[in-house]
């Protein structure tokens, strides 16, 4: 092992083991991770050459061949708990992605969640087995967020009994569905029933895409894949193109509406159940902003620790980058924001859970609340996460760009999570919109309950509106608790603003849409600083829950830099706010400058203690032993660049052009 | 010259109207939601164009080239996103290869004005550029001889040069560097050697597969004593086979975020003889003794890196945030989404203020950077016929400004770039939306030709030296000049109007960076003077002394942004919509930083919601002249290569024809027949 990453490891304050098996949930579960994740690392059939030196077509072919074999391991070992269903892809997939993945989520979970007892019966088999791949066709090249504005129809001919499926205009084509271009060959179709000369809205249908037997595309279908994107290399998301494609009636997804033989359409009973999937993917993408900013931080943190540069003392040797102040600055507020994220993941995970088992007992009460929070956590957390990524390669100056870092890969492949499942601006003033609702009900003496119940403070105060700012300063800087107090305040301030901002507007006779449109940019800080509030409570929960006392020193001061950091980047808010003045917010620059100092002699257990394995690193510059040098040469020579001594060009340009000049 | 140029353009719309790819700006069938932007322009875009190219002579130069250039199938840039390492790195050699066939062909020479015009057209993707380096270090530290010998050689291609200096182990700091050159007085040559892999030479553009020859820098080793860094000049590829010459391992360094058209390499050497003439002499010279001689003074070099730093911000960093923008406002005025009100249509996302929040501020900071351009020029003149006659004084200042102005450049270009990728919602993340390969090639630039902390901390070094001069009473130099300036230490705003005057907001980007600034000098002198040693107490001020340097730069581009607008006294409607932008960067940086402003009660909080107000009130004033103000960059489709930026805003149609034409849907893959094929056979049965 590199002696620098020795000497950091022998130095920690505390085990690193410990806080393994808290961010695993109990020192059980670390066991039954690691030993999941041997299954695949100790088989062959799994290893493969690095994808970045492969041609598109060739990833994609790579990581078809791993999806199938995945399926056929998990079955062989009898896995079958989703969480280890989730362990056992991910230590397959490293950081990229799989064309099957939409196959196993949204395919999946439609078909069960929107089904007849009969076509599940159907169906479900089926995919089950993968005798048939599906995937999700929703986007259109032309429409996103704005799901009434998909053009898509399926219009019902009672003649035959079938629906007849177009995609009218270009901007009609589905676009972007992962799996559809070359692997699936069915697909949900989201579409505009029309019947008895109607449009019923949007609904579901399973179309069959390709020809079983030759897999090619069926007559009346369009698809392919749409070409190279910002990562998602070996995924073909496609396109879909239908002309008077006909389907039978059965194969409109009829759990909730129906349309009969002679084309009479009979109404859903509720439409929020829908609500449930989308809440569990956002709640995953938090989740996954913690892991993606965990791998980023594991590299650029060790690489810190090896690599040497100039000088701080004339004289003395090079030292460790990570003794530089301004590297410290750079990346020990990330690490905090890392592990702040996995605790909100595991409380978001956890609400799900126990909110799920309410609707199914029919309390849909708590479900706006999820769904509120939902949304601008995902967006919050993958904003956060995604600059942090980028700010973590940038700290590892040139290497960081090389792809041997891994951290491209990293990056490319979470940053789309910014746009997929709910563009996050959107996401933002979703949240928005439940706050301002919040906030008129605690105006018109209601109380509000939940994340928001701070909001009940305001009660009573739209008319001083002094009253917030003319609050008593009292914020401890080094106690969490009052920290989540201060963000409170702010919060709080803000959604209060906003909606002042927007009664002002309305007075001025705009229409709701158009208030709604020129306050969006208040509306989007007052989510941010909402958020932000929900993130500071759960890492000082947390805290409550440390029985070591070494792990809990640690982890109490990387609450605290998250806290203190957050408040010396929105200083302006705090302090216009009145709650915490110009001397404290010295105070709290400075605190945070004595914050890095005091994480550094641990900030390579801290890393550790994410325990991911190398080769789901995949990186050079983040290898646990630390011999960066040697392997970035080793994987330099495997550069399809440099699979000739003298490469062809040589021979087609270069030498034909020194002997023309 | 005008005639050809537009003889040039007709062949060319022709014959994009055969390829349908790309139609030309001169194209009649333009998307009806894009002409009507266009229609309510308050400016003449065609005279902003020519101010923003510095005169109607230069709008007219580049766009001949761009004509020659495009109307060449040979530099197509259609399947650039569709190819591999490999196939982008031989389209690099093939064009660069091409592009001296026609510069030759239409009589335009390297320094002429056509060169960058005709990188421009091409987006930089030729191979060689470090070619040019290596001839400039060659022509910057060599002896006339020396110069005479290579040079020729290397403007005929003839041989092809890289420029060797980081290491493995090793960037920013080059005492560190630990190749050795040990001269051997017996057979007066020296010995280069790679002690160790870190020591290996690592990132070298058109090292790793194109490159003859080298200039190598390392410590110069004379009867056991070293003699710190010295370049050389050696043979690594045989002239005749272009095999690797003995001794030398040399490679490419493999995949990279972008820049794969550039064969980075690897360089290692083993005990290689070269003779004492390669050493690059004008500085200092190992006599055949072994005496080492010293003369003149090597700072000129400054100037070179200097003119590499300001030459790559203005012909690569900031067009390509020009570019981004384009692309994401003309895509923001194609594409609808959602209602703002009930029974319109889906509105255009650029009314969103959110996305105008995101686009708007990134346009005005495009222009601000652009401006620039001109005041560093000016510096950059004086210095160097100072430095020319001996005089070294401003080479200092020089050094602060272009390394704080590349820092904050990089900086916010970059991040731009992928604000602008977001703003296109699902379709940014296609290649074809040209977006991600703008952002991929921009964050290099914050890590090439100085990393960006470290230039920070070099501005910092000077402001707290100039500060002390200010203490002192002696002149300071001009661009921290404002450091003696006394202000009110209070905002002078009453109602939001005021701050669309530029003394009210240039005074509050002074005081926050004077403030700034005498904090960590303060802080600095408060450590030292308790005991701590000076470096340790310069690395404890890091944090606080990046911050001031930032903010000094903020304040000069904001400056420089007034300074601008003035001289436009002569263009009424140019301006009017100039100074718009120019409130607007400052207002968003504002905005954007309000502690900043709020810390020592330089404003209220009454202030800071006036400055909201006033930056919002601007968002929607500008987003009238959004599309006019990024047609005016006037960058032609082909400089775009963007399936959603281009002038006429076909874009779904461009979107799904190029699609089409990706590998992925013209090849055959073995997925389906070895892995997908046997799990649907048993499904046959059963449907």
């Amino acid at each position: 092992m590199n002696k620098d990453l020795r000497r950091e490891r022998d130095s920690a304050s505390f085990n690193p083991e410990l806080l393994t098996h808290l961010l695993d949930g109990g020192a059980e579960r670390t066991r039954r991770r690691r030993e999941i994740e041997a299954l695949v690392l100790n088989n062959p059939d799994f290893q493969h050459e690095d994808l970045n030196f492969l041609s598109r077509s060739q990833r994609y072919e790579e990581a078809i061949r791993k999806s199938a074999l995945m399926v056929v391991k998990l079955r062989e070992y009898g896995i079958a708990d989703p969480d280890e269903i989730y362990w056992f892809k991910r230590t397959c997939q490293g950081c990229f992605v799989e064309p099957l993945g939409l196959h196993f989520s949204m395919f999946t979970n439609t078909l069960q969640n929107q089904c007849t007892v009969a076509q599940q019966d159907k169906w479900l088999p089926l995919t089950y087995g993968l005798q048939i791949i599906g995937t999700y066709a929703q986007t259109e090249m032309g429409h996103g967020t704005h799901l009434r504005g998909l053009e898509t129809t399926a219009t019902y001919d009672p003649a035959t009994q079938e629906f007849i499926l177009n995609s009218p205009t270009v901007t009609s084509i589905k676009w972007w569905p992962g799996g559809l271009g070359k692997t699936s060959n069915h697909a949900i179709v989201l579409a505009q029933l029309y019947t008895q000369g109607q449009c019923k809205g949007l609904h579901a249908f399973i179309v069959p895409i390709r020809q079983l037997g030759t897999h090619d595309p069926l007559p009346g279908i369009t698809v392919g894949d749409i070409g190279p994107k910002f990562g998602y290399d070996e995924m073909d998301n496609g396109y879909l193109k239908m002309d008077n494609f006909r389907i039978p009636r059965d194969n409109m997804l009829m759990k909730y509406a129906k349309v009969e033989p002679d084309g009479t359409y009979v109404k859903p009973l509720s439409d929020k159940l829908t609500y449930g999937t989308m809440v569990f993917i956002r709640s995953h993408i938090v989740g996954d902003s913690a892991r993606s900013l965990s791998r980023a931080c594991t590299i650029a943190i060790r690489y810190s620790s090896v690599r040497h540069q100039s000088e701080l003392k004339p004289g003395e040797p090079e030292p460790q980058i990570l003794d530089y102040q301004t590297q410290q600055y750079k990346l020990f507020p990330l690490l905090a924001t890392a592990y702040a994220f996995h605790f909100v993941g595991a409380y978001m995970k956890q609400t799900y859970h126990r909110i799920t088992g309410d609707i199914n007992q029919g309390d849909l009460s708590e479900l706006p609340e999820l769904h509120a929070l939902t949304a601008g956590l995902k967006a919050f957390t993958s904003w956060t996460a995604n600059a942090g990524i980028e700010e973590c390669r940038m700290a590892c100056g040139g290497h960081g760009y090389s792809r041997c870092s891994g951290l491209p890969d990293i990056y490319v492949t979470f940053t789309p999570s910014c746009t997929y499942e709910g563009e996050n601006t959107v996401m933002m003033l979703q949240t928005a919109r439940f706050l301002i609702k919040s906030y008129t009900q605690v105006s018109s003496g209601q109380l509000v309950s939940g994340m928001v119940s701070y909001l009940n403070d305001l009660s009573g105060q739209h008319i001083q509106p002094q009253q917030v700012a003319a609050r008593p300063t009292t914020v401890h800087i080094n106690d969490p608790a009052s920290l989540v107090e201060a963000y409170k305040l702010r919060a709080s301030r803000l959604v209060e603003a906003a909606a002042k901002n927007l009664q002002a507007e309305l007075n001025r006779r705009k229409s709701q849409e158009d208030a709604w449109n020129r306050t969006s940019v208040d509306l989007v800080r007052a989510s941010e600083a909402h958020c932000h509030y929900v993130v500071v409570k759960l890492f000082t929960t947390q805290l409550s829950e440390i029985n070591d006392a070494a792990v809990h020193a640690v982890m109490n001061n990387l609450c605290l830099l998250y806290a203190l950091y957050g408040i010396s980047k929105h200083t302006g808010d705090f302090l216009q706010a009145g709650i915490l003045t110009d001397a404290q917010v010295t105070q709290v620059y400075q605190r945070v400058k004595e914050l890095l100092a005091a994480i550094r002699p641990n900030a390579v257990a801290l890393v550790d203690a994410f325990d991911f394995h190398d080769n789901h690193l995949g990186s050079v510059l983040g290898r646990y032993d630390g011999n960066i040098y040697e392997n970035m040469f080793e994987w330099a020579k495997k550069s399809p660049l440099n699979k000739t001594e003298v490469h062809e060009s040589f021979h087609k340009h270069l030498k034909p052009m020194q002997s023309k000049l | 010259m005008a005639a050809t140029a537009k003889g040039f353009q007709q062949s060319q719309m022709a014959q994009w109207n055969r390829s349908g790819y790309f139609r030309s700006s001169g194209s009649r069938d333009v998307n009806p939601d894009l002409e009507a932007e266009r229609q309510t322009a308050s400016f003449s875009v065609e005279r902003l164009t020519t101010i923003l190219d510095g005169g109607a002579d230069n709008t007219r130069t580049r766009r001949a080239v761009e004509a020659v250039i495009h109307s060449d199938p040979g530099f197509s840039r259609e399947n650039q996103y569709f190819q591999s390492q490999n196939e982008r790195y031989e389209e690099a050699v093939r064009k660069a290869v091409l592009l001296k066939e026609k510069m030759h062909q239409m009589g335009w020479t390297e320094d002429g004005p056509e060169t960058k015009y005709c990188y421009r057209a091409l987006g930089g993707d030729l191979a060689f550029n470090v070619h040019r380096v290596f001839k400039n270090s060659i022509l910057a530290l060599g002896t006339d001889e020396q110069i005479a010998k290579w040079i020729p050689l290397a403007d005929e291609y003839h041989i092809i040069g890289t420029y060797a200096q980081t290491e493995l182990g090793h960037g920013t700091f080059l005492r560190g560097l630990e190749t050795t050159a040990v001269f051997d007085i017996s057979t007066q040559e020296f010995t280069l050697n790679t002690p160790k892999i870190s020591a290996m030479k690592w990132w070298p553009g058109d090292m790793g597969r194109s490159a003859t020859h080298a200039v190598v820098f390392a410590q110069l080793y004379i009867k056991g004593k070293c003699y710190g860094l010295h370049a050389f000049i050696l043979q690594i590829r045989s002239l005749r086979d272009h095999s690797p010459a003995p001794g030398v391992i040399v490679g490419d360094i493999g995949p990279k975020m972008n820049f794969e058209h550039i064969d980075n390499g690897y360089l290692m050497l083993q005990n290689i003889n070269i003779p004492r003439e390669n050493m690059l002499s004008r500085f200092s010279q190992v006599l055949p003794d072994g005496t080492y001689v010293k003369r003149g003074s090597d700072q000129i070099n400054y100037l070179t890196m200097i003119v590499t730093r300001v030459q790559m911000l203005w012909n690569e960093v900031i067009p390509m945030l020009l570019k981004a923008c384009t692309i994401a406002i003309r895509y923001s005025a194609v594409r609808r989404q959602s209602k703002l009100n009930p029974g319109d249509p889906e509105a255009k996302i650029l009314e969103y203020q959110t996305q105008q929040q995101k686009l708007l501020p990134l346009l005005a900071t495009a222009y601000a950077f652009h401006f620039m351009n001109a005041y560093v020029n000016e510096f950059y003149n004086k210095g160097y016929t100072e430095i020319k006659q001996g005089n070294f004084d401003s080479l200092p200042e020089l050094h602060a400004l272009t390394s704080g102005l590349k820092a904050i450049i990089t900086d916010y270009c970059t991040g731009g770039a992928e604000v602008c990728l977001r703003a296109c919602g699902g379709h940014g993340y296609s290649a074809l939306s040209g977006l991600p390969f703008l952002y991929t090639k921009l964050p290099a630039s914050c890590t090439y030709e100085g990393e960006n902390t470290v230039l920070f901390l070099q501005t910092a070094r000077f402001l707290v030296k100039c500060l002390a001069t200010v203490h002192s009473g002696q002149p300071i130099p001009p661009s921290a000049a404002y450091l003696s300036s006394v202000d009110s230490g209070k905002c002078q705003a009453w109602t939001k109007m005021d701050f669309l005057k530029p003394d009210i907001y240039a005074e509050a980007y002074r005081h926050r960076a004077t403030r700034l600034l005498g904090n960590a000098a303060t802080k600095l002198q408060t450590l030292v003077q308790s005991g701590a040693e000076q470096y340790e107490a310069w690395n404890k001020c890091t944090v606080q002394l990046v911050q001031a340097a930032k903010a000094h730069c903020y304040y000069i581009v904001v400056k420089n942004f007034i300074d601008t607008v003035e001289k436009l006294r002569n263009e009424a409607e140019i301006q009017k919509i100039v100074k718009h932008l120019c409130d607007l960067f400052a207002l968003h940086g504002i905005f954007s930083n309000t502690g900043d402003f709020l810390h020592d009660g330089y404003m209220s909080g009454d202030q800071m919601d006036m400055v909201t107000a006033s930056y919002l009130d601007l968002l929607a004033v500008i987003r009238n002249d959004a599309v006019p103000l990024v047609d005016a960059f006037d960058f032609t489709d082909e400089n775009l290569n963007s399936a959603l930026g281009s002038y006429d805003g076909h874009v779904y149609q461009r979107l799904y024809e190029w699609a089409q034409k990706s590998p992925t849907n013209q090849q055959v893959s073995q997925a389906y027949a070895s892995y997908l094929k046997p799990l649907f056979q048993s499904a046959l049965s059963k449907l």
